[in-house]
């Protein structure tokens, strides 16, 4: 996982709510059996026409979103399936982070394990990006701020482990692997056995 | 001593290592699922890393999401009936159990079926016991009295490896549901009921645990299918108290404790339910007795009505007016007699025994409708053998319905079970979606006893109008 503590960008926006990971990646393109290469099925269903060829009025197809690596999308975001299948095709297509109100939960955690930052900002400065297409916004993981252009910055929760993490691009079943012996030990000890 | 609530129980009876302000909780599971679609990625990392799995037997898997519903007796028959990346994916499955010795409830075992069917069913699932699987309907075993909750394939692979989480505690919502249901109004009709009123957002970030004399009043599969859907309001995860009900169910079934095993188990199970005046973080309450079976509209659970309420105006912006196109329906308008080009039973949702009675009461004696094509998948190959042993297979076939073997089939669309593109599909299964079911298909989620009354009708019905025959 990529090292991150500074992002600047342009923003895409995606103005829809409640976006479901069935949107982010439909499931007929779950039968695959590695994570790579799941960024042309982001979005496939809004993103092509029945003959598979791009939508011009899709936020992704427009050339702006080609180097974008923030999306911000409506309330809810990522609500529905398991599936972590949605943030490694949002990684693949090039996002570092979803800006929402809220993000569901388990996408939010599938996210932190692949280098995407879930950022939830209150309403105010969603409406300002919502109304501010390919406007560039910079995501501060050190003091977890979201900064304008204006230079306004507001901050966004982040919990201390999730963002170290995220900093030094960490995977945590080294760290898991490290509790070992208080697994063992919880083993040995439990009143009942599964 | 304070008042613990039944997730506060079964959180802290499984914490190895405490969170803190730094760091998340390190918390032990007792029963790992497994299936063919949020695996491979976990395996590969395991294999890259040399890393074993720690807890073969907390681990139960078995083959249901792209899965074939039509009969494979061989894995030559596979290639036959599954598209080629899906049949790949089932071969590595089989792979990956053989290799990292995994006991697999595949092809050749009457013991196979939807993920959260069988644990249940083979009595793996227990009360107090933490339950994960990298699928979201994990919550349905929350119904004993787990702490059961979707996950991550990178997660499943950390569960493999350590057989822990890293998990923040989340917080609780009470939902107090009492009253008497009125004839024709299951517990489907309850959790619609329940999304449409505390949103597809309402309970994220929370544990719910379902209270209330509605609730102690239904069999286990009901409760199952209120636990499941608790994902669709957004919950982490759903809890019911284990009691007699929840016992009764366990008992005699082969991965249950036996003999004094079973006595210790069933003290400490009853000791589960949250002490009086144990506190939620939040409360919500529910009038059961003033429900009516429900239907949705829209392309979320929550967008959800009584069947003969007419679509409400209430609703506005983009996201609200994208779902009543792309559903091609309009508001101030009823569902209610809409026509109908599939119904699909089956899921994690509504495909158990209880489930497929309530449709053969519908079915008996009537016909599909001409118009419609009705699919019936059980939820495990135990079920479609009891249902057999009933005699409900010739309901289905007399009545013109099509009946498969079990799987997720239709509810997702992975085994090549789809809805075509524009078709109206009444399905008993969690989501509607846009395009969940195949590109293009509208989903209208019901209970057992409103899709099947919507396939005889051949439009969109309230099953309280229709007969029912045992």
């Amino acid at each position: 996982m990529e090292k991150l503590t500074r992002l600047e960008s342009r923003i895409t926006l995606l103005p829809a709510n409640d976006v479901d990971t069935d949107q982010i990646v439909p499931a007929r393109f779950l039968t695959t059996t590695t994570r790579a290469g799941l960024g042309k099925a982001l979005f496939a269903d809004w993103r092509y026409d029945a003959a598979g060829q791009p939508k011009p009025d899709f936020v992704l197809n427009q050339p702006e979103a080609a180097d974008s690596k923030v999306l911000v999308a409506g309330n809810n975001f990522g609500c529905g399936s398991s599936r972590e299948h949605a943030p490694w095709a949002l990684a693949d297509f090039g996002f570092r982070a979803v800006i929402s109100t809220a993000i569901a939960d388990i996408f939010r955690n599938n996210s932190i394990k692949n280098g995407l930052v879930p950022v939830v900002v209150d309403q105010a400065t969603h409406e300002w990006l919502m109304a501010n297409p390919w406007e560039t916004v910079t995501i501060d993981l050190e003091r977890c701020e979201l900064v304008l252009p204006d230079g306004s910055a507001t901050s966004f929760p982040l919990d201390g482990f999730s963002r170290y993490c995220l900093m030094e691009g960490i995977d945590q079943l080294g760290y898991l692997q490290q509790q070992s012996p208080a697994i063992d030990r919880y083993e040995e000890q439990r009143p009942w056995k599964p | 001593m304070t008042a613990k609530s039944l997730f506060e129980k079964v959180w802290q009876d499984h914490v190895v290592v405490p969170e803190t302000d730094d760091t998340p909780a390190v918390l032990y599971i007792d029963l790992h699922l497994i299936h063919e679609v949020t695996t491979p990625q976990a395996f590969n990392v395991l294999r890259e890393r040399g890393i074993r799995v720690r807890r073969p037997d907390l681990t139960l898997a078995t083959m249901d999401h792209s899965t074939p519903t039509v009969p494979v007796t061989s894995l030559k028959d596979l290639d036959v009936v599954a598209e080629g990346s899906a049949a790949r994916q089932i071969r590595q499955m089989i792979e990956n159990c053989r290799e990292f010795g995994i006991e697999l409830h595949g092809f050749d075992r009457d013991t196979r079926g939807i993920v959260h069917v069988i644990g249940p069913e083979l009595g793996a699932t227990q009360p107090g016991k933490t339950i994960v699987c990298g699928d979201s309907h994990s919550s349905t075993h929350g119904a004993f009295g787990a702490l059961a909750f979707g996950i991550g394939s990178t997660e499943v692979g950390h569960v493999l490896a350590t057989q822990c989480l890293l998990q923040r505690r989340p917080r609780t919502l009470a939902v107090n549901i009492n009253g008497q249901l009125a004839a024709g109004v299951t517990a489907k009709d309850i959790i619609l009921a329940l999304i449409a009123k505390i949103g597809v957002d309402g309970g994220t970030g929370h544990v719910i645990e379902y209270r209330g004399s509605t609730v102690a009043a239904l069999d286990m599969e009901q409760r199952m299918t209120i636990c499941n859907m608790s994902i669709e309001a957004g919950a982490r995860a759903g809890m019911m108290a284990p009691d007699e009900t929840t016992v009764e169910y366990l008992r005699g079934r082969p991965m249950a404790p036996q003999g004094a095993d079973w006595d210790a188990a069933v003290k400490r199970w009853l000791a589960l339910p949250s002490d009086p005046g144990a506190s939620f973080d939040r409360e919500v309450s529910l009038d059961a007795s003033a429900l009516e079976p429900m239907i949705t509209f829209g392309t979320n659970p929550g967008m959800a009505i009584p069947v003969t309420a007419a679509i409400p105006e209430r609703y506005s912006g983009p996201s609200f007016r994208k779902a009543m196109e792309y559903m091609q329906v309009e508001a101030g308008k009823p569902m209610l007699g809409k026509p109908v080009d599939l119904v699909f039973i089956g899921s994690c949702t509504n495909s158990r025994i209880t489930d497929l009675r309530q449709v053969a009461s519908v079915l008996r004696g009537r016909k599909v409708a001409d118009n419609v094509k009705m699919l019936i998948v059980p939820g495990s190959q135990a079920i479609k053998q009891q249902a057999e042993s009933e005699g409900l297979d010739e309901v289905f076939r007399a009545a013109g319905a099509d009946w498969r073997e079990s799987g997720c089939s239709m509810c997702l669309g992975m085994n090549g079970d789809t809805v075509p593109a524009g078709q109206l599909c009444v399905s008993t299964s969690n989501r509607n979606f846009e395009g969940r079911q195949g590109i293009g298909a509208r989903t209208v989620l019901a209970s057992p006893l409103t899709a099947a009354a919507a396939a005889v009708s051949g439009s969109i019905a309230d099953p309280r109008t229709l007969e029912t025959r045992q």
